[in-house]
């Protein structure tokens, strides 16, 4: 509906500025998402990743009830709740069952927590996102956000490569594994803060995970992959906004369905190039 | 020359599970020492604690100023979904790539320079992690299990480079193996764990010690020390150490 009226009145600066706020908001999250989604794959971290971004709509309600800006009550909610369960699923992050759980529960009991908060709030916004709302100040610390999370991930990167291959290994070398994964923690919360607004909590994980796991047939070096990864993920994030326009569609599930997309053309591509599983 | 290591009373558990308890260990400038034990006798344990990978619990692990550790972990997750090639891995997190290229030439694997890590055989892998642990130009080589997945002549092979390394290098080689039957020709010094030090010493005197036996010669260390028998049989084949063959052999069913 909301979609609708934009297309039809384009033409004014002020919803011209509404839809570049939107395209901006989006490229900046997926920009970030990417290349850290590279070590939630590598690290086969998809359900933590899951467990995190769930987490993050108890923090939205958190921060209803005490009436606290959105985006850091987000932040630290999504950093306790990642290091809970880092604590719970033990040091290999493989349980796949706690995960489950932990997972699911977040995102019930975050249902159950916003349902309880006496402000009236539209929870869709939270669970699949309203990047068409973002306002300057969202977009402000969205890219702030992002920019915190590029930089992490520079900063860190031989180090979280070697801790992906061999903590041990990386301990020889001088390194805590320990320091290092709740850094990388530290990264997805902020990336499931500022996503939060872009694709829903729902969604977050498959912004992380689908652009690198599409970029993997093509990429001959981890540094590539990450690279592949963010142009994939702002090509979706363009790409989902343009679909949302033209068809009147959910923005944030809109990106997710044209990540999917490319994903599968990628796939296809690498099958018929290389043959089934010979990627590398 | 003074130790490189020296381990007093070292305690290590996990959680409520003690791994190691009262290990009192020296390890010598370019001995190469070898550790044996069933599983879970806490032998990687050993090793992760000398690297610092774990904490003690209790005891002292003194290194000495000139330490500088080489170490290859037991296992080490090579995942098709990380596109890397052996030269990045080398290189990470910052050595020069001509040092990674030299690294390669010492354990003959200069031709995998440009492979994919997940491309790897076994035996090219550990030859890779064998390289990553000389860049540091190690006096101590930590390997756990190195031969691990290879066969017969690539495990052999593995132990002749070692050795080797030892002399070119002239660097103290402390490593857990299963193969007691390399093992024991190739080392100055065995011993033999199981949550302690049971038995320690020269090649031979662990291998006719009854701790060693007690370990190895029932239950699932009963296919080793088939291997172990049969080869002391032929040590001592010419003592006439009839009691070792006969031995053996109850084992061996």
């Amino acid at each position: 509906m909301m979609a609708t009226t934009m297309t039809m009145s384009t033409g004014t600066p002020m919803l011209n500025d509404f839809l570049v706020r939107a395209a901006l908001a989006a490229v900046g999250v997926a920009a970030a998402a990417a290349p850290l989604g590279c070590f939630v794959i590598w690290r086969r971290m998809a359900y933590f990743s899951d467990a995190t971004a769930h987490a993050a709509l108890l923090g939205v309600a958190i921060a209803l009830t005490l009436q606290a800006p959105i985006f850091p009550t987000v932040l630290v909610v999504s950093l306790a709740a990642a290091v809970i369960v880092t604590q719970i699923a033990g040091r290999e992050m493989a349980s796949d069952t706690a995960l489950g759980v932990i997972a699911h529960g977040a995102l019930a009991l975050g249902l159950v927590a916003v349902s309880l908060v006496d402000v009236r709030i539209d929870v869709d916004a939270f669970l699949f996102g309203d990047v068409l709302a973002v306002t300057r100040g969202d977009l402000g610390v969205i890219w702030l956000g992002a920019f915190a999370v590029v930089s992490l991930v520079v900063w860190r990167w031989s180090a979280w490569l070697l801790v992906v291959l061999s903590p041990d290994l990386a301990r020889a070398q001088g390194l805590d594994p320990k320091r290092e994964e709740l850094i990388l923690t530290l990264a997805l919360a902020i990336v499931v803060a500022v996503a939060i607004q872009v694709v829903g909590a729902l969604l977050i994980a498959s912004l992380l995970i689908i652009p690198a796991a599409a970029a993997r047939p093509w990429a001959k070096s981890p540094e590539w992959m990450a690279t592949i990864a963010g142009g994939i993920g702002i090509a979706s994030a363009l790409g989902g906004l343009q679909v949302a326009l033209w068809a009147d569609t959910p923005a944030g599930p809109s990106i997710v369905v044209v990540a999917v997309f490319i994903f599968t053309i990628s796939t296809l591509a690498a099958t018929l190039r290389y043959g089934w599983g010979g990627s590398s | 020359m003074s130790a490189l290591i020296s381990i007093d009373g070292l305690r290590m558990t996990y959680g409520r599970d003690v791994v190691l308890s009262g290990v009192n260990l020296k390890v010598q400038p370019a001995e190469i020492l070898t550790i044996v034990g069933p599983n879970g006798s806490g032998k990687s344990t050993l090793l992760r604690a000398i690297v610092g990978a774990e904490k003690p619990k209790a005891g002292r692990i003194e290194r000495s100023p000139e330490l500088r550790i080489g170490y290859v972990p037991q296992k080490m997750a090579v995942d098709t979904r990380l596109p890397l090639s052996v030269l990045r891995f080398l290189r990470l997190p910052n050595h020069s790539s001509s040092a990674a290229v030299a690294a390669l030439k010492q354990v003959g694997a200069e031709a995998m320079v440009k492979r994919a890590l997940a491309d790897l055989s076994g035996g090219q892998l550990q030859r890779v992690m064998l390289a990553r642990a000389l860049l540091g130009a190690p006096n101590l080589l930590l390997l756990d299990e190195p031969t691990q997945g290879l066969d017969q002549p690539g495990s052999a092979a593995l132990y002749k480079l070692i050795e080797g390394l030892r002399d070119d290098l002239g660097c103290a080689i402390m490593m857990v193996s299963h193969e007691l039957h390399v093992v024991m020709s190739a080392s100055d010094r065995v011993i033999c764990l199981n949550g302690h030090v049971c038995c320690e010493g020269h090649p031979d005197v662990v291998a006719s010690a009854p701790e060693y036996r007690a370990l190895f010669g029932s239950g699932t260390g009963g296919a080793l020390a088939l291997y172990r028998h049969e080869h002391t049989h032929h040590h001592h084949d010419h003592d006439g150490d009839d009691h070792d063959h006969v031995h053996g052999h109850t084992h061996a069913e």
